[in-house]
């Protein structure tokens, strides 16, 4: 299924990038003055023209893209023009902090919300539920970046116990493991919480779903301790739409980043995205979308394996 | 895999997971005030490149170079890499500088001549994505007569052309052997400057370190760091846990650190305005009489107070009040009486809805801000409200620069600019006719003969007076005819712990990046004798 999966991905990543020129194409942004920033403001119309023209921004767009796409295939992704070097390595830089945060953040989502959610699910009508329930839909609704300044206002500034943004003191020039710990704390609390809900949520209805269901009543009539029940029965058949979220929520993780990286000064990609496409960079927007469009695949195609684990009626040729 | 294999793998990812909490909650939390060698800053905003070719550090104090010449605390030119100021030639089109001797870059290669000429030759080169180098335009050619001699031709003589000078000089050796759009140098420069790089996290970061090589002598600071922080109260909040030495405030959240002692608060003096172009193509814009009566209507000390908490000074053409360059006399005094007059005697008559018609012609106009940019839509709003009341309707809109330039020739936008260093460089490009829309230069495609005129004496002569009295002439004609209404000149905040000496400010231009604060000349800042 890996194989077929990583074949099928080829033409929709294709398609992808073609998206990504074409709509940046059509964007009211224009690269020149993006590229030339307030300088742009006194420059005069010769010289925006010729910079317009040693972007290579005045050619067609399938000329730029078929450019773009025949040397990103021998390995030359192009240049980044508002990072001003090469795109390569503007994302080689960037990546591994990026993936740090995300993974810290899904980690405990998926964790924390799975717990809570069968601990709502087991008395369902509950205190704990209905807490839960009505704290989930109110950090659903609450737009990630309004959770990370109020993180900071309150761990930071309030309590001084967390820094509040970077990926070391600002003070210090070396990266130690010890220092990115402990900024990374924030920006993936913040960006975790903002995606537990969901996990929360759909765990708490499955389980709750499972503990009417036939298998469960069956292995309570044998007599089994209620805690093997539940976690055993209730959570495996309950965890399925779980893991179909998992690979659903990876867009959400990424657009979640986008803010988060930005409000706590993380320097990964996700921040460098927002720049890429406020400023038409084409060749810097589409290798970042060529990456999340694979890290969405990934994530589809992760879950679609571990349903197949947790659930023995699903193939993995079907 | 089994079902087993799954929980054991959940398992190890439980442990993991827990591991790396306590990790975290035993690192050590944000780091107190550093000792007295080490400044950290807050800045909002970080540029795109540091290579002085793609047109970083252009206005001087880059940290990592140094210019021909440089601008000392009161905006006077002084040597930096030339020995002395330059020798211009009788007819004005040929400066000779003369080098510093023994300069060397902070890679240990020896500067000479050779590297002024790359710098200045590669700027001015088609291929060179520079956007700034429409300033160097008067350049006609640049030579190195000898080993420490540089000699420019101009095109035309310009007076103002040794400011410009101070744009930063890059080393042809690493430079010269790299894509000049793309290159290494652009994220890891090499100068001749005070500090050296050490590292540029973008989007987080610049560290620097004093050069021990540095001509001028080794700093007393010997690390710095600006701390890029794009929202200002997350910058605010991070200067008052401490992890900050100083940074750049708005006025409201400068006012929170009023009453620490610990802290000063620096206003720098600037030149940066904000004005309101009133398009010389648009019927109601165009009317002299409408231009007058706008002129005055508009309370700018109502907009110091109330939109800018007192940081800044009504502005009455693009010097401001304080400047040597200020024509004393053309300050305009809020009247909205003698405004209404001008437009009663113009034949502008109040309609029924109280808005003013002549000939069919109703005074109203858009009024385009940026948005996103809370200054200017509040300035937009304040000079729309002042305009109701002499009856003229004026609608603010938000947009970005791509929808308002194509209307810039007949809409109204409520701009910003300025530059100290020579009123020559924003006044020929905001007033001159024949610059009419060309780019964003003279957007409301102002146009007066004797404005041209007194630009074009401005820049060519060399003589202090002739250029005193063509600018004051600019001036006067502005109030008479007024193709822009001038508001604000707005002053740039920056809070500081009070732990060094020698900090004070420059007078700010409108785009003010990593050379402005009180950093700007951080080079020399000393530590302050222990009190306790």
């Amino acid at each position: 299924m890996t194989a077929r999966r990583t074949l099928s991905a080829a033409p929709v990543l294709l398609a992808v990038t073609f998206g990504v020129f074409a709509l940046a194409a059509l964007s009211p942004f224009d690269p020149v003055k993006a590229y030339a920033g307030t300088a742009g403001l006194t420059a005069s119309q010769a010289e925006l023209d010729q910079l317009r023209i040693n972007l290579g921004v005045d050619r067609p767009l399938a000329v730029r893209w078929w450019d773009w796409l025949t040397s990103a295939l021998t390995g030359d992704l192009g240049t980044s023009a508002v990072m001003r070097q090469p795109v390569a390595d503007v994302i080689a830089e960037r990546v591994g902090w990026s993936a740090l945060l995300a993974a810290c953040a899904f980690t405990l989502a998926v964790l924390v919300g799975t717990a809570l959610g069968v601990l709502a699910a087991r008395r369902a009508g509950g205190p704990l539920d209905r807490a839960g329930s009505a704290l989930a839909y109110t950090l659903e609704a609450a737009p990630a970046f309004w959770l990370a300044l109020l993180a900071i206002w309150f761990f930071s500034v309030r309590l001084g116990a967390l820094p509040s943004g970077g990926l070391t003191d600002a003070g210090s020039d070396t990266v130690t493991p010890g220092q990115v710990a402990s900024h990374v704390v924030l920006p993936a609390l913040v960006l975790g919480v903002s995606q537990l809900p969901w996990f929360f949520l759909y765990v708490r209805q499955g389980v709750a779903d499972a503990l009417t269901e036939d298998p469960v009543r069956g292995a309570r009539a044998r007599g089994l301790a209620e805690r093997r029940v539940l976690l055993g029965h209730a959570l495996r058949s309950g965890m399925l739409p779980m893991l179909t979220l998992i690979g659903s929520r990876v867009p959400e993780l990424i657009t979640g980043a986008l803010l988060v990286e930005t409000v706590f000064s993380w320097p990964g990609v996700a921040a460098a995205t927002v720049q890429a496409a406020t400023s038409v960079d084409f060749p810097l927007l589409a290798a970042l979308t060529v990456l999340a469009t694979a890290a969405v695949l990934a994530g589809n195609l992760v879950s679609d394996l571990l349903y197949g684990l947790a659930d023995p009626r699903v193939g993995f040729d079907g | 895999m089994t079902a087993r294999t799954v929980r054991g793998a959940a398992r190890a990812t439980v442990a993991a997971a827990l591991i790396t909490g306590v990790a975290a909650c035993s690192a050590p939390g944000a780091g107190g005030a550093a000792a007295a060698d080490s400044v950290v800053v807050g800045i909002a905003t970080e540029p795109e490149s540091l290579s002085p070719l793609l047109g970083y550090g252009k206005d001087g104090n880059s940290k990592i170079f140094d210019g021909l010449l440089t601008h000392d605390a009161d905006m006077k030119l002084k040597p930096a890499l030339a020995e002395h100021l330059p020798e211009v030639s009788a007819d004005g089109r040929t400066y000779t500088f003369t080098l510093r001797r023994g300069v060397t870059f902070s890679d240990g290669a020896p500067f000479s001549a050779k590297d002024v000429v790359f710098t200045y030759r590669t700027i001015l080169a088609a291929g060179t994505n520079n956007a700034s180098k429409t300033e160097l335009d008067a350049i006609a050619g640049v030579e190195a007569k000898s080993e420490d001699t540089v000699v420019f031709t101009l095109k035309y003589p310009y007076a103002p052309f040794a400011e410009r000078t101070v744009l930063p000089i890059a080393p042809e050796h690493i430079a010269g052997a790299q894509d000049v759009n793309s290159g290494d140098f652009t994220t890891r420069p090499v100068g001749t400057g005070p500090y050296v790089l050490v590292g540029w996290s973008k989007g987080e970061k610049l560290s620097f370190k004093a050069n021990p090589r540095y001509w001028g002598g080794e700093p007393a600071v010997k690390r710095f760091t600006m701390a890029v922080i794009k929202d200002d109260d997350i910058r605010a909040t991070r200067l008052r846990s401490g992890e900050l030495d100083g940074a750049i405030l708005p006025p409201n959240l400068a006012k929170g650190f009023a009453e620490d002692r610990s802290r000063r608060t620096y206003a720098a003096r600037t030149f940066d305005y904000r004005n309101v172009t009133l398009p010389t193509h648009h019927k109601v814009t165009g009317d002299l009489a409408v231009r007058q009566a706008l002129d005055i209507a508009v309370d700018r000390t109502a907009m110091v107070d109330k939109l800018l908490e007192g940081a800044g000074k009504p502005a009455f053409g693009p010097v401001p009040t304080d400047s040597p360059w200020f024509t004393a006399g053309t300050e305009r005094r809020h009247d909205l009486d003698r405004a209404r007059r001008i437009l009663d005697d113009a034949g502008w008559k109040a309609g029924e809805d109280g808005i003013r018609v002549k000939d069919g012609v109703r005074a109203a106009f858009p009024l385009w801000y940026t948005s996103g940019d809370k200054i200017r839509q509040d300035h937009a709003l304040a000079f729309a409200s002042d305009a109701k009341k002499a009856g003229i309707e004026v609608t603010a809109e938000a947009g970005t620069w791509e929808v308002i330039e194509p209307r810039m020739k007949t809409e109204a936008v409520l701009a910003g600019g300025g530059s100290p260093a020579d009123p020559d460089f924003d006044q020929y490009l905001l007033l001159t006719s024949s610059l009419g829309g060309d780019g964003f230069n003279n957007m409301a495609w102002y146009d007066d003969p004797a404005v041209d005129a007194a630009l074009a004496e401005g820049r060519r002569s060399a003589d202090p007076a002739v250029r005193k009295a063509a600018y004051d002439t600019v001036q006067r004609r502005l109030a008479d005819n007024p193709g822009y209404v001038f508001l604000t000149h707005i002053d740039h905040l920056y809070v500081v712990n009070d732990r060094w000496d020698g900090l004070g400010t420059q007078v700010e231009p409108h785009d003010h990046g990593l050379g402005a604060g009180p950093w700007w000349n951080i080079e020399s800042w000393k530590p302050e004798p222990k009190q306790k």
